[in-house]
């Protein structure tokens, strides 16, 4: 590991040592920040596969069986009732904050009821088989886990990306700025010495060539 | 604040969810989309985008996931679900703890 380039000097020494406690001080808290991430990541992450796979599993079914309205019905048909919703989905997006990461909080506000009363269908009874209602009711009732598992997902990915610049910053303050950090100071510390004694030599060489002359 | 959802995706499936009150981007090709997600990205909170879509424009949905909003979720289209979703939560999950704790055993 590479020593910085400083004077060996009293001054010099006293700031670096400075600077190694915030530099451990820091690394302890960031690991610590670390570990905390983390937990709350596997947690996190198991919610998001349960979320993911029944979301498509369901959304499956309700594709499913909005294939099979569409099969009976004719097209322009379909397309004529669904094109004007009777609901509309509206939602609180918040920001919450998770270990200093902002993550979006969805909380999904009841969708707007129908104006006429109705069941939330934007056509007639009439217009199309039921098996269109069922596929529509079904997913008014996807819709609210789709948003958890928007709000699931992206947290996931966001802290994902912390957890990763965390690491770095923690290694770069355990394998970098730390170890250069004590060697400086340990090399320092040895210059000092070294100062020390050379001083003391040339002490004790003065004195016994002053006895020498005055002997 | 409150804000709207939206639908990008190829094919029929997407007038269901029209039907239930998400705005519907109807997009035939992964040009269209990318065009489109674009153009809608600030106006909409989440976005869910049919997977096959997604899958091929995997640079600019990460560029989208530094930000908390728009949340954009890759769904199944009526095809059946792609497994990008899946591939993401592993690469995610690969990325922050640096083994894989939910898919190592369906893979043997």
């Amino acid at each position: 590991m590479t020593r910085l380039n400083v004077n060996p000097t009293r001054m010099e020494m006293k700031k670096l040592k400075a600077r190694l406690s915030t530099a451990t001080r820091g690394h302890k808290l960031l690991k610590d920040k670390s570990d905390e991430m983390i937990r709350r990541f596997s947690v996190l992450i198991k919610e998001n596969k349960k979320l993911r796979d029944e979301v498509e599993r369901e959304l499956s079914d309700c594709l499913r069986e909005f294939a099979l309205a569409r099969s009976v019905s004719s097209v322009p048909a379909l397309e004529k009732a669904f094109s004007m919703p009777a609901v509309s989905v509206k939602a609180e997006y918040g920001v919450t904050n998770v270990m200093g990461v902002e993550v979006p909080a969805i909380t999904l506000l009841r969708t707007d009821p129908p104006a006429d009363g109705g069941e939330g269908l934007p056509y007639s009874y009439a217009e199309l088989t039921s098996e269109a209602d069922y596929s529509v009711e079904k997913i008014g009732k996807v819709l609210e886990k789709l948003l958890k598992l928007a709000e699931v997902e992206k947290t996931v990915a966001m802290l994902s990306a912390e957890i990763e610049r965390n690491k770095r910053r923690v290694n770069a303050l355990e394998y970098v700025m730390i170890p250069q950090l004590e060697e400086t100071i340990a090399y320092i510390r040895s210059k000092l010495d070294e100062n020390e004694r050379a001083a003391t030599t040339r002490l004790m060489k003065v004195k016994s060539m002053l006895a020498e002359k005055n002997a | 604040m409150t804000g709207k959802t939206a639908i990008i995706g190829n094919g029929e499936s997407i007038l269901a969810f029209k039907a239930g009150g998400v705005d519907a981007y109807p997009c035939e090709s992964t040009a269209e989309a990318r065009e489109t997600l674009r153009r809608i990205a600030r106006d909409y909170g989440v976005i869910f985008l049919t997977d096959d879509l997604a899958a091929e424009m995997d640079d600019l949905l990460k560029r989208m996931a530094e930000e908390p909003y728009p949340a954009v979720v890759p769904i199944p289209s009526e095809k059946g679900s792609s497994g990008y979703a899946q591939k993401k939560m592993k690469e995610e999950m690969e990325r922050a703890l640096g083994v894989d704790i939910l898919f190592q055993r369906e893979e043997r």
